[in-house]
């Protein structure tokens, strides 16, 4: 330790150089409102000389009633740096979009300056308000000045998580249904499920307003809703033309890279074969001006993606090629009842949806969910003959 | 005297997102028309009302203090009506609705070290996860790593100077909380040494058949060790994933040493052209080298600047190596390819070549 209760970080301090903006010089910064950040900047100094990390295996601490939203830490070198024997974090649910006001953002940095150790996440992976590091003891009353703020805690565990959404139709001209409006009403309805695991492991929704998938619903949610249309792309032919007069080669730059070669340019005129377009988005991103989603919007619904632990990473895949905005919602909460229902019964420990439905194999799962199997569920049929027929009339 | 104890509130969910949308937003929710960039990490947004919406997005290190926080809601109150917002890779956002704002806002960012970018074609902020700074079971650092490959192509973010976006994110370990799988670089925490049974402790601290299934190989064998129940190792069947560390602390697989970092090239999430698809090893080991890894900088850096070279406008990282085949792209970036990159855990024959479409 140096002077004034500093601790020496010289192996930090060289992160504090350069142009990206540093987060040693954050916690420096926090560390004016609070001194746990100085034990913190001498753990994570003998972290980076040792190349190790100094945080002990887990420790269940929580709200009164809640079986998430903490997640325990403590040092495993509390002697040195008794200040974060506790570094507890506490994931905060954000508002839908991750929209703020002035004054919200003022009023998160007091409750966690008087509480916490004044440093934050913003955000963490799955799109919480993460204030990072606090003791046992400031759990409920952070808690109570956050629920009084009219903010409440996120999920962690074997629960639902805390659902995020793109910004959709708030800031966006591709939104094909109201991504906020979805996450939040998602949210509000499945509190219980998001404080109190119910699950064999987590259940994460993202929802995407367009096929460009912004938040990495198709890589990173359980359930993926991600929205489409059904009808033809709108078009505004004086705008290709004025694409075309400023220099875009529309040959070139949309028509060739279309994945099903759908569009044709004839120096003057675009054509699209709506019937062949498989609503890629890029033709749209490359002429925001031109051309749009079409008019009847909506949503496909896919399941089970996820990252490698433990079973290896899956994508999601297509459930519900279509489903129209006005019955989004009805649709999502019906089929989630059922996946959850049947994950209940038959999902090992840790096992996510995707992994579930690799070991029962998709069509036992749709059985059980009571949906039809559909060719737009898969890019092709099986290519092996080591069919699992049913006895016949047991349908 | 007794008072009357206050209700305790739960169960309410986050604020509703109304009460904190710039009122352009709110007027033209679901209506806008089209968008346009005027420069790197400034948008407008214009909607069918004609009304116009500007964006400036900053890059932050997403670990933010209190006072970082209170400079942005100021910066917020002074150009934007206190309107402001934070993207999914996040970057933070002022939502304006006078374009004469934008300049005066521009260079107050500049001067407090957040540049502005990460727009279309540049390389946008860093997903990470939290490595050393708050993480039990992370093999490396994440803010430490995202500052200096950051620091190193800060010019990429500020410019849009790529063939197309570029997204990378870092995870510390292989739970990838950073969700790097669909990334077009991945950085990736490793161990390579099995993890070392804690016989001491097991038998009090985990549940020794929760641990035995959690071992995706099935490398965890029941065992009595000294009299109690413990576990034994199978080590030639471990592939150094630290599951049996998540589920039981007496797994401990920290070892500074061998642990290190792996980099992977190619994956995406967007649906645009090309069907999402997984990044795919790249770089098998990099040593861990803080405080400023420098070989993870160079490498990322290297395929960075490759990609810069040769891709064609719009392609992303995959669909540039698709395009020219993994023969050339180890070619062109000088990585040696290892008995590392041929896969050999489940459906590995999906990712052999199984056609003579060859290059020469």
């Amino acid at each position: 330790m140096a002077e004034n209760g500093k601790p020496k970080t010289e192996m930090l301090d060289e992160l504090e150089k350069g142009p990206w903006p540093s987060f040693v010089t954050e916690i420096k910064k926090a560390s004016e409102v609070n001194p746990m950040c100085d034990d913190l900047l001498g753990q994570l100094e003998l972290s980076y000389q040792e190349k190790k990390g100094h945080w002990k295996h887990g420790g269940i601490v929580g709200v009164l009633g809640y079986g998430g939203g903490v997640i325990g830490r403590y040092s495993d070198v509390p002697e040195k740096f008794p200040k974060v024997a506790h570094f507890h974090t506490m994931r905060v649910n954000q508002p839908a979009g991750w929209f703020y006001t002035s004054d919200a953002i003022r009023t998160l940095c007091g409750i966690w300056e008087r509480h916490g150790s004044g440093l934050t996440n913003m955000h963490g992976s799955t799109g919480d308000i993460i204030f990072l590091g606090t003791k046992t003891n400031e759990l409920e009353p952070t808690f109570k000045e956050l629920t009084e703020a009219g903010f409440d805690l996120g999920g962690s565990g074997s629960c639902m998580r805390t659902p995020s959404c793109c910004l959709g139709p708030a800031r966006c001209e591709w939104a094909c249904y109201d991504t906020l409006k979805a996450c939040d009403d998602l949210t509000r309805a499945y509190q219980d499920e998001m404080h109190r695991p119910p699950f064999p492991y987590k259940f994460k929704i993202k929802c995407a307003g367009c096929p460009n998938d912004c938040v990495a619903s198709i890589a990173r949610a359980d359930l993926s809703i991600i929205g489409t249309w059904k009808d033809d792309i709108q078009q505004d032919d004086a705008a290709v033309a004025e694409y075309a007069a400023g220099g875009l080669n529309i040959q070139k730059e949309v028509c060739d890279l279309c994945l099903t070669r759908c569009m044709n340019w004839d120096g003057s005129r675009l054509t699209i074969d709506n019937r062949e377009c498989v609503r890629c988005m890029h033709c749209i991103n490359v002429m925001p001006k031109a051309l749009a989603p079409g008019k009847e919007k909506g949503a496909t619904l896919l399941i089970g993606s996820k990252a490698p632990i433990v079973q290896g990473a899956l994508l999601s895949s297509v459930l519900v090629p279509f489903v129209p905005e006005d019955e989004l919602l009805e649709t999502v909460k019906e089929l989630v009842s059922r996946v959850w229902e049947f994950w209940d019964e038959h999902g090992k420990n840790r096992e996510r949806v995707g992994e579930l439905i690799q070991r029962v194999g998709m069509a036992n799962f749709l059985d059980a969910i009571g949906l039809e199997p559909i060719p737009e569920m898969i890019n092709a049929p099986r290519d092996n003959p080591y069919i699992f027929f049913q006895p016949e009339g047991e349908k | 005297m007794a008072t009357a104890p206050t209700k305790r509130i739960t169960d309410i969910g986050p604020p509703h997102y109304e009460e904190f949308l710039h009122p352009l937003i709110k007027k033209n929710y679901g209506k806008w028309k089209y968008h346009e960039t005027l420069a790197p990490g400034v948008l407008c947004h214009v909607a069918e009302s004609g009304d116009r919406l500007y964006t400036v997005r900053a890059a932050s290190p997403r670990l933010l203090s209190v006072q970082s926080l209170r400079f942005f809601a100021d910066l917020a109150d002074k150009y934007c009506g206190g309107y402001l917002r934070f993207t999914s890779r996040n970057n933070v956002e002022f939502l304006l609705d006078d374009a004469a704002n934008i300049e005066p806002l521009k260079q107050e960012l500049a001067a407090a070290g957040f540049p502005v970018g990460g727009t279309n074609n540049a390389i946008s902020n860093i997903v990470h996860t939290q490595g050393w700074v708050h993480c039990h079971s992370s093999a490396t650092d994440a803010s430490g790593i995202v500052k200096s490959v950051m620091d190193a192509l800060c010019d990429r973010f500020t410019n849009e100077n790529l063939p197309a976006k570029l997204r990378i994110a870092v995870a510390c370990c292989l739970n990838m909380c950073g969700a790097v799988h669909c990334s077009d670089i991945a950085i990736l925490g490793i161990h390579r040494t099995p993890p070392k049974i804690r016989h001491d402790i097991l038998p009090k601290v985990c549940e020794v058949p929760t641990l035995i299934s959690s071992c995706p190989t099935g490398a965890i064998r029941p065992a009595t060790v000294d009299g109690k129940q413990s576990v034994e190792l199978v080590e030639e069947q471990c592939m150094f994933c630290g599951n049996c560390y998540t589920v039981c602390p007496a797994m401990p697989l920290n070892d500074p040493e061998n642990d290190g970092i792996s980099i992977w090239v190619g994956g995406k999430v967007s649906n645009a052209r090309s069907a999402p698809k997984f990044t795919k090893l790249a770089i098998p080991y990099l040593p861990n080298n803080p405080p400023r890894w420098p070989e993870v900088v160079d490498a990322v850096v290297n395929i960075v600047n490759v990609y810069a070279a040769h891709a064609h406008r719009h392609e992303r990282v995959g669909e540039w190596i698709e395009r020219i085949g993994w023969p050339r792209f180890f070619q062109l970036t000088g990585i040696e390819f290892t008995r590392y990159h041929i896969d050999d855990f489940k459906f590995a024959g999906l990712t052999f070549a199984r056609s003579t479409h060859l290059r020469f």
